[in-house]
């Protein structure tokens, strides 16, 4: 007897039924809301499932098209970055880079690694909000300096010692939003890189000090050309808002490169209601900002490097089909460093939380030694391990990309195209533009690709 | 004196000439004629050169600027002296939006006005403005001084950090977490300083001085109507 189903009575009455809406997590939710008073802030890109490159297929090759050989015919992985205006371009051996993540979010050796792994993949690592470290300078190959609104540490030596400027307005988990990094982080290093006192919850604004629109924007590139006597191609980073505007824009604006950070594109510490509200899933924002390059005639001469919940080479090797040049990872390649990892199963209990889910990373308290500035856990991180890691991962993913483009018949990656794939669902065929699976059909198209 | 004149010389070729002046270059003094309100002159400078820029400037005029003394004899367009390290920019006229936004460190002197946002972010420089300035000035000031002898506008010092913000006229209004300090004779010194070196006809005690209450430092909910 289903105990549920009948009371001491035994007279039948129906099963106790949760609401869809209001689910369990989201009555926890308002509970912690009404015992604190603060919204919730956490790390991380949305988690809600949304149509990503897994509802994508490859067809691979048939009587149309023949395969490459694996292992034997040669499919080329390189990428250059920054063609347009720049003396002097980013040429990387693999089509994927290291998104920008900052110190002060992440520890020095962490940093380290990212640089470590980066240049031993022969690809290049970012900064982030709180300016250049030395340890990743000098473990970079290739670094870009990313150009942000609270120009923490922003200063002309470091402009003239990167390979590249990333003027970020955006960021895929927060477009329309600026940082946070909470005062639990703030050591005397992070303090004095920010020129804040220690300890303080440090904001860093939603837009830029010194200007507004397209128009500001072009100008601001110029003085940066100048100062950096137009050697460093410039790269405009933009959240997965209005793709097909706001790639049209950068070009207008004078970039060399354009990244588009679709909403699972990770963040160190950010509202929740944010991170799941705002902005568009990946997918959705690839084929508009492609479009624009296009209507542009600029695809190719502007790149395009895509970020957001690239995990495998598969991802990659969707990204690019859709007209990617390259993609930039970051959650993934912290993954690899050893964040989250269920070595540390215990201490991610006693935190609260399990393996794989936490995402508390503004409190400075990781158990991997990743995200956080205490001495004692950034000590259980080995840098030159962890950089290996990431170099083994981006091999892999390279790997795992480059059998799928022979697969495809294509002997260079960026050979790869949308007629090389369909989609598994209504909804990604729509945001990919790609046919559904078993048709020739792509909604809202009048004709098919 | 070196003459670069605007109409007839290509502003990188501007820049690139005035940026190769090091700490050992002999030829100290330089005059841009010309400019007609060109962006990004002077911008990038890293030696101890003079230069005096005879006319108005578009936007970034001396652009992270580092040891040069730059005179604009004219007035400056937004951005002047934005994320300045070190050095002096003088200013005859007025500046637009955003002057001396983020500037790490070295002495912005404006003897006109100055339009909004003038010190926003900044982290360290000094600004002395002789006339009056705009709404949201020194928003989420770091660190440095914004003295003013005129008036300021609406939200000074909005979100402020650890700037210290000197006025002689009036204050439209205050920005979140803003509050009037005491003037206390280390601010009486650093003001006697910069009025001195800014050229500035006022005298210290004739200032109030605007700083942080610093209650917005760490999160609180019962100042979330501040956020």
């Amino acid at each position: 007897m289903n105990k549920m189903t009948k009371d001491v009575s035994g007279i039948p009455h129906t099963v106790p039924q949760k609401p869809a809406t209001f689910t369990d997590p989201v009555n926890a939710e308002i509970r912690r809301a009404a015992a604190t008073g603060i919204y919730d802030i956490r790390g991380g890109g949305a988690k809600r499932k949304v149509p990503h490159f897994d509802d994508l297929l490859f067809l691979g090759a048939s009587i149309s098209r023949y395969p490459l050989e694996g292992y034997r015919e040669k499919c080329e992985t390189k990428v250059v970055l920054g063609t347009r205006f720049a003396k002097k371009p980013i040429e990387l051996d693999i089509p994927i880079t290291i998104a920008g993540m900052s110190f002060g979010s992440l520890s020095g050796p962490a940093k380290e690694a990212l640089g470590r792994g980066a240049s031993a993949a022969g690809t290049s690592t970012t900064t982030g909000d709180g300016g250049m470290t030395e340890e990743e300078r000098g473990h970079s190959d290739k670094l870009i300096y990313q150009y942000l609104p609270s120009r923490y540490g922003m200063n002309p030596d470091d402009l003239r010692r990167c390979d590249a400027i990333e003027v970020v307005v955006g960021q895929g988990a927060k477009p329309g939003g600026g940082g946070m990094l909470l005062g639990q982080k703030i050591s005397d290093r992070v303090a004095e890189m920010r020129n804040l006192p220690k300890g303080i919850d440090q904001r860093s604004a939603c837009r830029h000090p010194d200007w507004t629109g397209p128009d500001d924007l072009e100008i601001k590139i110029l003085e940066l050309r100048e100062i950096t006597n137009w050697e460093k191609p410039i790269y405009i980073k933009v959240g997965g808002a209005r793709p097909y505007f706001d790639t049209t824009l950068a070009v207008k604006a004078g970039a060399d490169v354009v990244v588009l950070d679709g909403m699972q594109g990770g963040t160190a510490a950010t509202q929740d209601v944010f991170i799941e509200h705002v902005g568009q899933p990946t997918l959705a924002c690839i084929r508009p900002a492609v479009q624009a390059l296009q209507d542009l005639g600029m695809h190719r001469e502007v790149q395009l490097v895509v970020s957001g919940g690239i995990r495998t080479g598969a991802d990659v090797a969707k990204a690019l089909a859709l007209g990617a040049d390259a993609v930039s990872i970051g959650t993934a390649a912290l993954i690899a460093l050893g964040d989250n990892d269920p070595r540390w199963e215990a201490e991610y209990n006693e935190l609260g939380t399990t393996a794989g889910a936490y995402d508390d990373w503004h409190e400075g308290r990781d158990p991997a030694g990743i995200t956080t500035q205490d001495p004692e856990l950034m000590a259980r991180f080995d840098s030159i391990a962890g950089g290996r890691r990431l170099s083994n991962y981006l091999k892999v993913m390279t790997l795992e990309a480059q059998t799928i483009a022979r697969a495809c018949g294509k002997n260079h990656v960026h050979n790869l195209e949308p007629e090389d794939l369909c989609a598994l669902t209504v909804e990604a065929s729509a945001m990919s533009g790609v046919p559904l699976a078993g048709t020739n059909w792509v909604p809202g198209r009048d004709e098919s690709y | 004196m070196q003459t670069i004149d605007m109409a007839s010389t290509e502003l990188r070729e501007a820049n690139s000439t005035l940026q190769a002046q090091k700490a050992d270059t002999n030829q100290k003094a330089w005059e841009i004629v010309n400019p007609k309100g060109s962006h990004a002159i002077a911008c990038g400078l890293d030696g101890p050169i003079e230069v005096t820029v005879r006319g108005s400037t578009g936007y970034y005029c001396a652009g992270m600027n580092k040891q040069a003394h730059i005179h604009i004899v004219g007035s400056a367009g937004p951005g002047v002296a934005e994320n300045m390290m070190s050095g002096t920019v003088v200013i005859d006229g007025d500046a637009s939006q955003y002057a001396g936004a983020t500037g790490h460190g070295g002495l912005l002197v404006i003897k006109g006005n100055a339009s909004s946002r003038c010190g926003i972010s900044m982290k360290g420089i000094d600004i002395v403005v002789h006339g009056n300035i705009g709404h949201m000035s020194a928003f989420m000031a770091q660190s440095g001084n914004l003295v003013v002898l005129g008036d300021a506008g609406d939200a000074l010092g909005d979100s402020l950090y650890e700037a210290r913000l000197f006025v002689r006229g009036t204050v439209k209004s205050l920005g979140a977490d803003c509050i009037e300090k005491e003037m206390r004779p280390e601010h009486l010194g650093i003001l006697k300083d910069l009025l001195e070196r800014a050229d500035a006809d006022a005298k210290p005690e004739e200032f109030k001085r605007y700083g942080s209450a610093r209650k917005l430092y760490n999160f609180d909910v019962d100042n979330a109507s501040a956020y």
